[in-house]
């Protein structure tokens, strides 16, 4: 054994393969569809064709008798023993009017694809056949599919306790009289009309259930397409089902991708527990792609109109925001809080505004549930603030970069608080991050040749647009996000527990999990350098609520910032421990004790030091402990932090429009970042160029489309349309560091930056291109016909 | 995602494939399995049984002999990757790496193209513009049918239900042609919003001898847009006459619109597809 200490190399920061990768991209991860229990039965769910319609009668006679099928059961026959689905976050006061859906609808359907009926039969398609074999009895009613017009005087009406289909009347900012006197005060005044088209998650992997009741014992068990299975427990137990929460537990497999869908409380969760006491038997459900299209949460959805007002030097002195929040036939789990609290109380952006009001009606129609989809909020108020830094900057000339620079919040403002209820932001420096990415993609060069092409009356017309972004992560605090009547009435603080075994390999568990995200090997990284043990000792489990301590899972881009953080403190705690144990083993006072890259030693004598493995054998084996120490060296925190994170950065985009289409080539897209102190860049890249692609293809492919039936026209991949790896540029990625003084590690959070801010880049791109012909604005998607249109009425 | 179920059946010869097809007269033949198959999970198609033409031998080849024939099972992978085709019929070479993706074009089939006559398919457009014939053979022999009359309407030809489609057959060019297919890609599906076909045999003196332009995408079939031929017909391909060609090329179609793009807006593409695709061919013949 050497006599010195080595500096082992530190891994945070490095760009460290994923470890969970071979497992995944070869095919041996388990997903939710590769469990198979012995004797398990399979569920298929008759859905409604109807968007509004009333069930007079259904006749389950004929499927009961068809080939394999062991029960047929309707909303009558669960209603008793399945309460409705809870709705967790009721921001705005909606305690009066919440309507959730049941497991399977009694007397309405709300939209296209609710359910009516369940099948169980010993093999999926078996029990497809017997779908066809029910007859329900519909009696069809008017439908609105769209948030305005739900609102108007004459729509149909969705929930007796909801007039006018309005879930919630939210505002916040100061009183509506103060900012229309500013708006009626400043030098130069736009007003815009505003659509965020709604987006279909489209994981990769759809949603699912199994449900196993062991009569035995008494315990049911749950594997599910989850993003929180703690949270899922406890809905699942004390809200849906009245049984004890201890007699459940959730499992999520290993999960393909969520972007928020995962979240949320599902009807066929509780439904095939229920299934599996009723028949004896494990019960599968999983949902194809159509399923998951027509009735898996969905996001955005607003309608926006949005004043704002500015001094002729571009100072924004007024900002005013009516939006009519699209939530669907009902409530889903968290819907209320995304367009309120992580909406409106975000749309200032990176800018100081010194009037702001915001109006935000949540809206019920016959169209599927609406919940936070990657971004959840945000990305609606970056769209907004930075279509209108946009439009300030075309009414009064300027440059839209010097619009932004203007307005900034600055370096020495922090923490800023923005005067409309969010928490305030914790650190940033947004001009810096501009200028960097304007420097790197040759803004003025790009404005010389914008300029020649206009001159030579080119087909292809060049754009640049750019969106500074700041947005909220490591959504937490507690005493924020857990305020009755604007919060969820929860905490969302996050657990670990760190624990050295007696052989010296550590072991973490996480009420976090991921879905796509690397925790393994972040966790890891962490772990290792902090504790000074090496990274392949280290394993990080969760995903189970046997086994791990409660968490509230993984969204909101706070499993670093918060569930990091509980990891970075109990290691601190194991060090506490380690550092007690080894004083007494050293025969030296614990205060001259220090541990270094994991090993404990009187200071300057790092020579007689013990290891973390050997001082964990001596924990374990306890015959020699100091008096009071408990055996084991282990350590649990339950973290709740003072403050969100708040990334930030400039995402720059080159467009180019072909007049004779309308079609739109990205040239390029440069985005500099900062999300803080970086784990593992290579994630954080990896992030990023997912959730760029994410939003751009907001900006020009995604959209879905109902009729005025309800129906969902975009409801295959064939319509709806996800980008292909041919449909998106090459990224140009760079970062500035401004680490959070919110939690020791310093990192704010990646997960949702790129989506964030590619949407209102792009479209601003895309204006951008077509803005000296005197076009403001287009709505989303920005589809050949729709750019070929407005091109249409310009040169006309 | 589901279909329901249905008897499998893969003869090893097209007289057994036929009288397959006759025992069980809700059959569908089975060959890419691109279209087909998907229909079948969306239980938009139920057939209670599939003849897959996969086991029978001969219907994978591309031969030339003055003009090319095709059988029908060759995939869009065999067209794509032909030296044969892309030096005597670039088109076909060049469309077939423009269907779907890369996995789409290992197993689909040019004969499934044409006798499923999706009204946005690439290929039905292109055999419409070569002027190409399909060989059916059935209970009573074989007959040749040409493509222009192969489409009846929207996904449905003039083949009778116990017949196979086993061979395509394009004719030899006289002289030089030019030959271009131009396609504005559905996002999503990857199908073509509109397609535009060309095929332009020049004279000696460099004038465009009975052109065919098809359009795909647009109507409920694959249709020659017979204005724009006859507009070009024994004209110089100079810009102009492109350029007119082009704006009637849309003359007399019922084009169909949706969601993603207007029957006003496909009219529009048309008319900037044709002219694409003119210029390109025009430029192989100068």
């Amino acid at each position: 054994m050497t006599a010195t200490v080595d500096a082992p190399e530190r891994l945070v920061g490095k760009a460290i393969k994923r470890r969970e990768d071979p497992r995944l991209i070869t095919g041996a991860g388990s997903f939710l569809d590769d469990v198979r229990l012995p004797g398990m039965a399979h569920a298929a769910v008759l859905r409604s064709p109807y968007a509004h319609a009333r069930i007079r009668g259904i006749d389950v006679s004929r499927a009961l008798a068809m080939p394999g099928v062991l029960g047929v059961f309707t909303g009558e026959d669960v209603k008793d023993d399945i309460n409705p689905l809870p709705c967790a976050w009721q921001a705005g006061k909606v305690q009066n009017n919440v309507n959730t859906p049941r497991v399977l609808a009694l007397e309405k359907v709300m939209q296209v694809g609710d359910p009516v009926a369940v099948v169980v039969a010993e093999s999926r398609y078996q029990a497809e056949d017997a779908l066809d074999a029910i007859e329900v009895d519909y009696e069809e009613l008017p439908v609105v599919v769209d948030a305005k017009k739900a609102t108007e005087p004459g729509a149909p009406q969705l929930h007796d306790n909801a007039p006018n289909n309005v879930v919630m009347e939210w505002s916040c900012g100061k009183d509506a009289a103060t900012v229309d006197q500013a708006l009626a005060d400043a030098d130069v005044r736009v007003s815009q009309h505003i659509v965020n088209q709604r987006l279909i998650a489209s994981a990769m992997e759809p949603r699912g259930s199994i449900g196993r009741y062991d009569p035995g014992t008494g315990e049911y068990t749950l594997w599910a397409t989850s993003q929180a299975p703690h949270v899922h427990r406890l809905l699942l137990g004390a809200f849906i089902l009245g049984v004890p929460e201890q007699t459940i537990r959730v499992i999520a497999p290993n999960v393909g991708g969520g972007f928020g869908s995962k979240i949320f409380m599902y009807f066929d969760m509780p439904l095939v527990l229920w299934l599996s006491k009723k028949l004896g038997r494990p019960v599968k459900f999983f949902e194809d792609r159509t399923e998951n299209y027509l009735h898996t949460a969905q996001g955005r959805d607003h309608i926006t109109d949005v004043e704002v007002g500015a001094t002729k030097d571009g100072k924004i002195t007024a900002l005013k925001v009516k939006t009519w929040a699209n939530l669907g036939g009902y409530l889903s789990t968290v819907a209320p809080g995304i367009p309120t609290t992580l909406y409106g109380r975000m749309v200032a952006g990176c800018y100081k505004i010194p009037n702001i009001h915001v109006d935000v009606t949540g809206v019920y129609t016959n169209t599927a549930m609406v919940d936070a989809y990657r971004g959840a909020g945000r990305p609606e108020a970056a769209y907004l603030i930075e279509r209108v830094c946009d439009l300030v900057a075309g009414a009064t000339g300027l440059d839209p970069a010097e619009i932004r620079r203007r307005n900034f919040i600055q370096p020495g403002d922090f923490p800023y608080d923005t005067g409309i209820g969010m928490l305030p932001y914790d650190s940033g420096d947004y001009e810096r991050a501009l200028n960097h990415a304007l420097d790197l993609v040759g803004y003025q060069d790009l404005r010389a040749e914008q300029d020649k092409r206009r001159q030579n009356g080119s087909d292809k017309l060049l754009g640049v647009g750019m969106s500074s972004y700041v947005e909220v992560c490591g959504i937490a605090p507690s005493k924020w996000i857990g305020l009755p009547g604007e919060g969820w009435g929860a905490g969302l603080w996050e657990s670990a527990n760190v624990r050295v075994h007696l052989t010296g390999k550590v072991v973490v568990t996480t009420g976090s999990l991921p879905h796509g995200q690397g925790h393994e090997t972040t966790f890891a990284q962490l772990t290792a350098d902090q504790l000074g043990v090496p990274y392949d000792d280290i394993e990080v489990k969760h995903s189970d609520t046997l086994g791990t301590p409660f968490g509230f899972g993984s969204y909101g881009s706070r499993s670093l910032a918060v569930g990091g953080t509980a990891i970075y403190k109990s290691v601190e705690k194991v060090k506490e421990k380690a550092k007690l144990l080894a004083a007494h083993m050293l025969e030296a006072a614990p205060e001259d004790i220090v541990y270094e890259n994991g090993k404990a030693f009187v200071k300057g004598s790092p020579e007689q030091g013990k290891t973390i493995q050997d001082l964990a054998l001596a924990a374990h084996v306890g015959y020699d402990l100091p008096e009071g120490m408990e055996p084991t060296l282990e350590a649990t925190t339950f973290y709740d932090p003072p403050n969100c994170t708040f990334p930030f950065g400039t995402h720059v985009c080159v467009v180019e429009v072909d007049r004779n289409t309308g079609e739109v080539d990205v040239l390029r897209y440069l985005a500099v970042d900062d999300v803080g102190n970086v784990i593992n860049p290579m994630i954080v890249d990896g992030q990023l160029h997912g959730g760029i692609a994410q939003g751009l293809a907001q900006a020009l492919y995604e959209g879905a489309v109902y009729n005025d039936i309800g129906e969902l026209v975009t409801g295959t991949m064939n319509e709806y349309a996800i980008p292909k790896a041919d449909m998106v540029p090459n990224y140009e990625l760079d970062r500035t560091v401004t680490p959070t003084p919110v939690n020791p590690m310093g990192a704010k959070g990646a997960g949702e930056a790129g989506t964030i801010a590619a949407t209102p880049a792009v479209v601003n791109a895309v204006v951008d291109a077509v803005t000296h012909l005197g076009i403001r604005h287009l709505d989303m998607p920005l589809t050949p016909e729709r750019v070929w249109r407005s091109l249409q009425g310009a040169s006309a | 995602m589901f279909p329901t179920q249905f008897d499998y059946h893969r003869p090893g010869s097209v007289q057994e494939a036929i009288s397959l097809l006759q025992a069980n007269p809700d059959a569908k033949i089975l060959a890419g399995g691109h279209s087909l198959l998907p229909a079948m999970k969306l239980r938009l198609a139920s057939p209670a049984a599939l003849v897959d033409l996969g086991g029978i031998d001969g219907l994978r080849s591309i031969s030339t002999n003055g003009g090319v024939t095709i059988g029908a099972m060759t995939t869009y992978a065999q067209l794509r990757d032909s030296n044969e085709l892309a030096s005597r019929l670039p088109i076909v070479s060049e469309t077939a790496n423009n269907v779907g993706d890369p996995q789409v074009q290992n197993k689909g089939t040019l004969g499934g193209a044409l006798a499923h006559a999706d009204p946005a398919a690439d290929f039905t457009a292109v055999m419409l513009a070569l002027g190409a014939s399909v060989k059916a053979v059935g209970p009573n022999g074989e007959r040749t049918i040409a493509a222009d009359d192969l489409f009846v309407d929207l996904l449905t030809t003039a083949l009778a239900a116990d017949e196979v489609l086993t061979e395509v057959s394009v004719p030899a060019g006289q002289g030089k042609v030019g030959m271009a297919y131009e396609k504005f890609r559905h996002p999503a599906s990857g199908y073509a919003v509109v397609g535009v076909a060309v095929v332009v045999p020049v004279d000696g003196q460099g004038n465009a001898a009975s052109p065919r332009i098809a359009v795909t995408g647009a109507t409920s079939k694959a249709t020659r847009a017979t204005a724009a031929e006859q507009g070009l017909n024994g004209k110089p391909l100079t810009d102009q006459n492109i350029a007119a060609a082009a704006a009637a090329a849309a003359n007399g179609l019922d084009l169909n619109g949706d969601h993603f793009a207007s029957a006003e807006f496909r009219g529009h593409l048309i008319e900037v597809f044709t002219k694409r695709a003119l210029e390109r061919a025009a430029a192989q013949v100068k």
